[in-house]
């Protein structure tokens, strides 16, 4: 399998890019959800939203000044793409109209609340466009690593760093499992090839549910 | 009206403690010149309207290193570390809102409403001391209009009569902010004569544009 040879962010967005289907309007986060895009099964075709305002985000083939990401980087556009301004962005986002969003976490419960925009003391950088993605996208997947650099758990019970959104997660992947968030509480979905159900168990703080389908990826 | 103006011209608008929305996103769609000149003017204690801080050396970003402002209302100033500073030390007072939410108060300012009922931030820091409404079911944050003195805005086209063309990413919340300013200048990258735009490009319409300040493409 290809999977073996994949870095921890790369079988991450590996796993995310199965769940988008095609002819999905998407926005992808800063980072390892950026990652995403490489990853598309095949016969998948997804239209990526930029909140700076455009839909079809693509390659960088020449730099153009007035044409950057999310990030403030130079972007490129396939084509199709639709330029707008950011009210026409915002309504897509909040209003239901982007199908996923992939973002990264600091934190996650299992409740589905997610904490992501702000360390208090240490890094404040602002929310951007994060609280009105969580609220708006039909669905939320967070892709991160499973635990924090220094081990300790980031799916927790309780989040303890401020809210970027109050249950509003609607699937965690991890590079050792998938758990989706339900009304009964979080649900073990999947667990990595070269895991098993007690490592899971030991690096995640929340209680959760082991699906009686329990898959490997 | 003679709307087209000079860059020495336009001090005459700026005034100490006077509110400004400028349009940009990370400096892109950012009335850049206008801002230098700006922090060349040293005009100061400004509560500056706009999507972030950019960068140390760019547009808005600029404006808070020199150390003109009092307040920022912004979704973002990860970017520019200057911000995080002041705000900490207390010499800037910074106001972080969602940016569908900015651009909304934005546009409620502009459009005569009283506000917008949105869904973002309920549950999290943002709902604190606003009021929250239900409806139909859910939850809602009343968020509330925004206007300012002046609105800085950048677009790629202008006519004489100040009808406005934005290229590309460049238009973000320029188009909001034509509408919510008593005062409305817009640094043009060309300009044509009127009738020379076709009356279905024009995307903000010359009316809300007092005043026009060519640039070309800057550097």
């Amino acid at each position: 399998m290809a999977t073996v040879a994949l870095n921890t962010k790369d079988r991450i967005a590996n796993r995310i890019a199965k769940e988008l289907k095609d002819g999905d309007l998407v926005n992808l986060g800063i980072g390892l959800p950026t990652k995403v895009g490489n990853f598309l099964p095949e016969g998948v075709e997804v239209m990526l939203q930029s909140e700076n305002g455009y839909i079809g985000i693509g390659p960088v083939t020449e730099v153009d000044p007035d044409l950057v990401n999310a990030g403030g980087q130079p972007a490129g556009m396939v084509t199709g793409a639709a330029m707008f301004d950011s009210f026409m962005s915002f309504n897509l986002i909040r209003g239901g109209h982007v199908d996923a969003t992939v973002l990264g976490a600091l934190q996650v419960d299992q409740n589905g609340n997610l904490a992501n925009w702000m360390v208090p003391g240490k890094m404040v950088p602002g929310m951007g466009g994060a609280m009105d993605l969580v609220v708006g996208a039909k669905k939320v997947i967070i892709g991160m690593e499973h635990a924090a650099k220094d081990g300790s758990p980031k799916i927790l019970k309780q989040c303890n760093l401020p809210l970027t959104g109050k249950q509003v997660v609607d699937m965690i992947v991890t590079e050792l499992a998938v758990f989706t968030c339900t009304d009964k509480g979080l649900v073990l979905e999947e667990i990595s090839e070269d895991t098993d159900l007690q490592t899971v168990r030991e690096k995640t703080e929340a209680d959760y549910i082991v699906s009686k389908n329990l898959k490997k990826f | 009206m003679e709307k087209v103006i000079s860059m020495e011209e336009l001090p005459q608008y700026y005034s100490d403690g006077m509110s400004v929305m400028v349009g940009g996103f990370m400096g892109v769609g950012q009335p850049i010149e206008i801002v230098k000149n700006m922090v060349e003017k040293q005009v100061k204690d400004l509560t500056l309207i706009c999507n972030d801080t950019a960068v140390p050396d760019l547009g808005v970003g600029t404006l808070v290193v020199n150390k003109q402002l009092k307040k920022a209302i912004v979704s973002h100033i990860g970017t520019n570390p200057e911000t995080g500073k002041q705000m900490i030390a207390e010499e800037l007072d910074v106001e972080l809102v969602p940016q569908g939410s900015l651009a909304e108060r934005i546009r409620a300012g502009g459009a005569g409403l009283g506000g917008v009922l949105t869904p973002t931030g309920v549950g999290t820091v943002v709902e604190e001391g606003k009021v929250k409404m239900n409806v139909e079911g859910k939850e809602y944050i009343l968020e509330t209009p925004l206007r300012a003195d002046v609105a800085l805005l950048k677009a790629h086209k202008a006519d004489k009569a100040g009808n406005l063309v934005y290229r590309l990413t460049g238009r973000n919340f320029n188009p909001m902010m034509a509408l919510a300013a008593d005062m409305v200048i817009a640094e043009v990258e060309e300009l044509v004569e009127v009738g020379e735009l076709e009356p279905d490009e024009i995307m903000t319409p010359g009316v809300l544009v007092d005043k026009i300040v060519v640039c070309g493409k800057g550097e």
